[in-house]
């Protein structure tokens, strides 16, 4: 898509992202925060997990830029570090649970037989606390990067199958669809043409919560014993055990938090713009 | 398939369908009979719930009908099992009539035009199906350049002319026009109408043109069917039908075209009321509760088709007394 003209002699895909500066800034705080995790043990000042008791609780200085916490670990370093696990949890799920909840959404909205069986398995999902059924699934699996990763993709499946399924029900009746199958264009090609290319906003939109979701729900688990190893360190789990000293050494879930924050900023930010642009009928304003 | 080349090209028999709804059947089309012959421009008329679109929709089997035949050629194609139905979409195309939710907003007209020609593999490569889509552009009165455009980019009518070009790509007999036109504006209905005669002439088309606008149909179309409740309530050339509607249904419509000569201006005839509910419609005639000339016997039994001349018939039983 990306290096194909959007209009005959217009700007392509990546030339109207880059109109828009916020996509821009949005597209920078990502790539940094990507970088430094793919590089984080040439980026690190220290070992995230060296372990300096007399230097323990030390607030951010040029020694420790973002200070140390319980243990005398330096924050800066596992911050960078926690972005590894935080960032592939993110990414994953919502590249599973989009993938799995396109599918199931387009399977139940555009045939009428199979409406009714997916939707009550959603719904059944749905009504079952996002958290329990994570932690029943991972307590089943093992704690482990790749158990939360699947856990958390069951989880978020359901809500991203339930858009899928709203949007394909009303471009199902639309006029193109049936001009497509009277000129005897086969199902699948129907779907993926005429349905899917036409549901892709709001599913980007969905991508770019359940990646947020995603590392929060991560924080959660591995808070809760269920997670991911808690020698790993994630921004999620950094927060938790700054929770204690959060009226003393607040540091240590500043920083972790302002990570996730302009991760998540960042990826709504470029969801926003992604949808624009994706849009023909917007993208001559943009 | 046994082709003919004799007799009429569609041939509607005992039509039905009927649409299952909570509040109970809605009997949309009823025993609807007419012959469409090869080459003719045909005009279906009716005020709106009248079953136009459904009729349209049967006869493609984008809607499945629940009793009757439309036999195609020689072919039934309400028999038709999926392989069959699409090489018979390959000779019967539709024109919709909303020209904006046609097109796939997402879509190039190179795509849009195109792909129906990927489907039914016309064309060996892209280039080839492009200089197919270029040649089909010009042919309905758009530019080969048109084709990197998205719809949203074009006019109400020259999106009808792109939703033209996509039917013709696949070479089609037999055209279903469902109110082509009546989403725009006068001037450009003008120029869609002549696009639509040129194309029956230069390829020898056959057009079921349906509409609710008269004098569309008294300018474009040689033969006409009037619809009414689902059920056929007059056929015949276009010509007879407004010389000398038979069916007291026609003539009440007839007589609403505005006419700009005033001492040409006929009495005219309201209907009162609105068209029945199909959920349950009238015994008998569907008309007889808006007919001026109803009586007792017109609500027991439907009216057959009579014949005011060879070829044209109306379902009306006072059809020589009024």
């Amino acid at each position: 898509m990306a290096n194909a003209p959007a209009h005959a002699g217009g700007p392509g895909l990546v030339k109207l992202l880059a109109q828009r500066q916020s996509v821009v800034i949005g597209l920078a705080i990502l790539f940094v925060l990507g970088a430094a995790a793919i590089l984080a043990p040439v980026v690190a000042p220290a070992d995230p997990n060296k372990l300096a008791i007399a230097s323990r609780l030390t607030p951010p200085g040029w020694a420790h830029l973002f200070g140390t916490d319980e243990y005398g670990r330096d924050i800066f370093s596992r911050v960078i570090f926690a972005g590894r696990v935080s960032l592939t949890v993110g990414l994953c799920v919502a590249a599973f649970s989009t993938v799995a909840g396109v599918f199931f959404g387009l399977m139940g909205g555009f045939f009428r037989r199979l409406d009714a069986p997916v939707s009550r398995v959603v719904d059944a999902m749905m009504a079952f606390p996002d958290i329990l059924l994570a932690i029943a699934l991972v307590a089943a699996l093992g704690g482990s990067v790749l158990n939360v990763i699947i856990a958390l993709s069951v989880v978020y499946t359901p809500r991203v199958a339930r858009v899928a399924r709203a949007s394909t029900l009303v471009i199902r009746e639309l006029t193109y669809v049936e001009a497509a199958r009277a000129l005897g264009v086969s199902t699948w090609r129907i779907l993926a043409n005429h349905v899917l290319r036409n549901i892709v906003s709001p599913l980007i939109v969905q991508a770019t919560f359940t990646f947020a979701y995603a590392m929060l729900a991560e924080a959660g688990l591995s808070f809760l014993g269920v997670g991911v190893d808690p020698s790993t360190p994630t921004w999620g789990t950094m927060i938790n055990e700054g929770r204690k000293y959060v009226s003393s050494a607040g540091w240590m879930i500043l920083f972790p938090g302002i990570a996730i924050t302009l991760c998540v900023l960042a990826l709504q930010i470029v969801g926003d713009g992604l949808r624009d642009a994706l849009d023909p009928n917007l993208s001559k304003e943009l | 398939m046994n082709a003919r080349s004799e007799g009429p090209l569609v041939s509607i028999e005992g039509l039905g369908k009927t649409f299952p709804t909570s509040a109970g059947d809605v009997q949309a089309l009823s025993d609807v009979t007419f012959n469409i012959e090869r080459g003719s421009l045909i005009g279906l008329v009716g005020e709106s719930g009248s079953g136009k679109t459904t009729l349209g929709r049967c006869l493609l089997r984008l809607v499945e009908p629940t009793a009757g035949r439309v036999v195609f050629d020689g072919t039934d194609i309400t028999a038709l099992d999926q392989r069959g139905l699409k090489a018979m979409r390959k000779r019967m195309q539709i024109i919709f009539q909303d020209p904006f939710s046609s097109l796939n907003p997402r879509m190039r007209i190179r795509q849009i035009v195109g792909e129906a020609l990927v489907a039914h593999g016309i064309g060996r490569n892209r280039r080839e199906r492009d200089d197919i889509v270029a040649g089909l552009l010009e042919e309905v009165g758009l530019s080969a350049d048109h084709m990197g455009r998205f719809p949203h980019e074009f006019s109400g009518g020259q999106r009808q002319r792109i939703g033209i070009a996509r039917a013709l790509a696949v070479e089609p007999e037999f055209i279903i026009a469902d109110e082509s036109v009546s989403a725009l504006d006068v001037s450009v209905q003008a120029q869609i109408l002549n696009l639509l005669q040129d194309l029956r002439d230069r390829r020898g088309l056959t057009i079921l043109f349906i509409a609710h606008d008269l004098s569309v149909v008294e300018y474009l179309c040689d033969e006409m069917v009037v619809l009414y409740l689902g059920r056929v309530a007059e056929t015949g050339p276009s010509d007879d039908v407004y010389r000398l509607p038979g069916h007291p249904y026609t003539r009440a419509l007839l007589s609403a075209i505005p006419t700009i000569d005033p001492e040409g201006r006929q009495a005219r005839q309201i209907l009162a009321g609105d068209i029945p509910s199909p959920l349950s419609p009238p015994s008998g005639c569907v008309f007889r509760t808006r007919c001026p000339h109803a009586i007792d016997a017109c609500a027991e039994k439907v009216p057959e088709p009579h014949s005011i001349s060879s070829r044209h018939h109306a379902a009306c039983l006072r059809l020589g007394e009024i």
